[in-house]
């Protein structure tokens, strides 16, 4: 067993985990993106960033192919974390505003605006998702990376129709930028948001939220308005 | 490029799966360029799959997937070059040779391409052609240097 320090709380876990699964069994959320269980880590969209170390020496690495260390110091929700994973929802929705992977990443984490240029005609956000179910799940192998640098994409070799593609749709399934946003593909604003704009019913009738299921960005809101009326109390 | 050819380098490079990079170095140093029959067998051969061997073919620059001629002609367009004149060059030879970059002369003669900085910046503006440095190039120099070459016949 390894001993580690995750949000000031003491935890153990087993040798050969990983940062993101040591946080996760403890129960603390960390958004994720390019990760996805049953399939190798990849560490592309860095969203599930964390703060490891103390002071001077601490450094924001991605907890899904950081290997749990003893006496590791973790630091899940830091000031430098939160804003780093919202420059990186910002830039994401740049990349592929019409995906409702990202949409609901952004209103998740309170992102409002977007300062980078937004490119609608862009989709893929290179997560790598779908050449490892190709290849890993569907031993087909029939899709990869090519070309390097801004011209970087996904493709089959040639760009010709696969020989070895088993037309599984495998990729599609798993691919974030292929799920559309609520609104469809052409969309008015760049940003969707419309989570953080809709009041839970439970919260209204119940004074409590009634749902368990993930997060929306909402009742974060609502949370941090009811934390300040507290406050002022 | 003949089958027996390429053959004959992998079995130089003992059918070795880690070897791709200088087996596809050696076919293109014969062949100039990589044409898609020859990944195909490549990737056969060595049982690797072929997006891996074309996904490695298109994220190195040196090596090229269109035809390229017989001559290539490689303009340096690294900072040191800039400075010293490098786009001029490049527009030169461009305009001495009617093709754009990354594009071969209809007779098949010569592909002009560019790079970033070839280390040798001290002899910049740089050209390179067949592998041989042309420095202190100038637009003057351009087109009796590519006369040298289109002579030749290889
Ligand atoms: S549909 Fe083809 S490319 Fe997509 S996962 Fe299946 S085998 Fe791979
Ligand atoms: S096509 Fe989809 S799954 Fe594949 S890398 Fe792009 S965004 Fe990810
Ligand atoms: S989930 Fe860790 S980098 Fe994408
Ligand atoms: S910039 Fe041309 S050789 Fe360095």
């Amino acid at each position: 067993m390894i001993e580690m320090t995750v949000d000031g709380i003491p935890v153990q876990v087993e040798e050969g985990s990983t940062v993101l699964d040591a946080v996760r069994f403890y129960g603390i959320e960390i958004p994720t993106l390019c990760h996805h269980d049953g399939l190798s880590e990849y560490g592309a969209c860095r969203l599930c960033v964390v703060e490891i170390g103390k002071g001077e020496n601490a450094k924001l690495v991605s907890s899904c192919t950081y290997p749990a260390e003893q006496g590791l110091f973790v630091r899940t929700n830091s000031q430098r974390v939160v804003s780093a994973r919202k420059m990186l929802v910002e830039l994401l929705v740049a990349m592929c505003p019409s995906s409702k992977t990202v949409q609901d990443l952004a209103s998740a984490m309170e992102v409002t605006q977007v300062r980078f240029k937004v490119d609608r005609m862009n989709d893929c956000i290179l997560c790598g998702l779908c050449v490892r179910m190709c290849e890993e799940q569907m031993m087909a192998k029939a899709i990869g990376f090519v070309n390097r640098g801004k011209n970087r994409k996904i493709t089959t070799p040639f760009d010709l129709k696969s020989d070895v593609c088993r037309t599984c749709g495998g990729c599609l399934y798993i691919c974030p930028a292929c799920e559309l946003r609520c609104q469809g593909p052409n969309a008015d604003t760049d940003l969707c948001n419309a989570c953080l704009n809709v009041q839970p019913v439970c919260l209204k009738e119940e004074d409590d939220k009634m749902c368990f299921l993930e997060t929306c960005g909402w009742c974060y809101e609502e949370l941090g308005r009811k934390k300040k009326k507290m406050e002022k109390k | 490029m003949r089958t027996a050819d390429i053959d004959r380098i992998l079995k130089k490079h003992d059918y070795k799966k880690s070897a791709l990079i200088p087996i596809l170095q050696d076919i293109q140093a014969g062949h100039r360029w990589l044409p898609m029959e020859t990944l195909k067998y490549v990737s056969e051969k060595l049982d690797i799959p072929l997006i891996d061997v074309y996904s490695l073919a298109t994220f190195y620059k040196s090596f090229s997937l269109k035809p390229r001629g017989k001559h290539v002609v490689t303009a340096c367009c690294g900072t040191a070059c800039h400075v010293r004149g490098g786009p001029k060059v490049l527009q030169e030879l461009q305009n001495e040779l009617h093709i754009g970059v990354d594009e071969t002369t209809p007779d098949k003669t010569f592909t002009l391409e560019t790079v970033r900085c070839l280390g040798a910046c001290a002899l910049g503006p740089l050209v390179v052609i067949d592998g041989k440095y042309h420095g202190q190039m100038n637009t003057k120099k351009v087109a009796s240097t590519l006369k040298k070459y289109a002579k030749k016949k290889k």
